[in-house]
């Protein structure tokens, strides 16, 4: 299995923007630049997102973790931003409804029903409130990485 | 008791129905319960309406279907997590 990419380069901070199809072109256009992803990846995310949308309100600030099929997929890989205003997402499973967004994962899988255990602890990283408020403050990227690296357990994971 | 077939769906197929997935089948096994699970795209529940006897699903549908339809985005937030487990296992039991 490939290795996951998630570093310094995948992870944007203060990142400036005023719509979700804003957030996605530059966190996917990034990808791209890296070819981790292909071209049509953006598009497809975008499109994905607006179809099922994957806001999630937590009971800290709000996360969404976009993604979308795997044929856009080069090199499996976790983009984070940190948005320096909120950005209004759609709530997974409810397109009535929308939340203030503040931390984006973008998820770029190159397998479907893959990657399980991690997942499921950046689900829980999801559920805990000073993991995602220090993501929101924290200005250095290697503290942020670290700190991620260790909550998903990247090493000798799965 | 007859073994149910319970779909797992989101819009992809990758992310969340991974998740759930892996949810209902610890929740399944701490019960004694033997499920069926399978992991799905929502497009593709279609397939399945003869045969399922419940739907999780992580996305939004419009659509009735013969069977009831369960919410689990409680797994991804952590919020509300036990009333969906329980609404779930309620359907696992019948």
């Amino acid at each position: 299995m490939s290795d996951l990419i998630f570093d310094e380069s995948t992870i944007l901070l203060d990142l400036e923007s005023d719509t979700k199809e804003d957030v996605l072109t530059k966190m996917g256009s990034n990808l791209v630049d890296k070819e981790l992803v292909k071209e049509s990846y953006i598009d497809a995310v975008i499109k994905r997102e607006n179809e099922f949308a994957t806001g999630l309100p937590t009971s800290g600030v709000s996360v969404a973790i976009p993604h979308t099929d795997v044929e856009h997929v080069n090199q499996k890989t976790i983009s984070m931003a940190v948005l320096k205003e909120p950005v209004e997402f759609g709530v997974m499973g409810d397109d009535s409804e929308t939340t203030p967004v503040k931390v984006v994962f973008m998820l770029a899988m190159d397998q479907p029903h893959s990657q399980l255990t991690l997942l499921q602890k950046l689900m829980q990283v999801f559920q805990d409130e000073d993991t995602l408020q220090f993501l929101v403050t924290e200005k250095d990227k290697t503290k942020v990485k670290d700190l991620l690296t260790e909550k998903l357990a990247f090493e000798g994971g799965e | 008791m007859a073994k149910k077939q319970v779909l797992v769906a989101c819009g992809a197929g990758i992310a969340t129905s991974t998740v759930v997935n892996g949810a209902i089948e610890e929740m399944a096994k701490e019960n004694n319960l033997d499920v069926n699970l399978i992991q799905i795209k929502i497009a593709e529940v279609g397939s399945y309406v003869d045969t399922a006897d419940l739907l999780v699903t992580t996305a939004m549908t419009k659509k009735e279907y013969p069977f009831p339809v369960i919410n689990a985005r409680a797994f991804l937030t952590g919020i509300g997590v036990e009333d969906t487990k329980k609404q779930i296992l309620e359907e696992l039991k019948k």
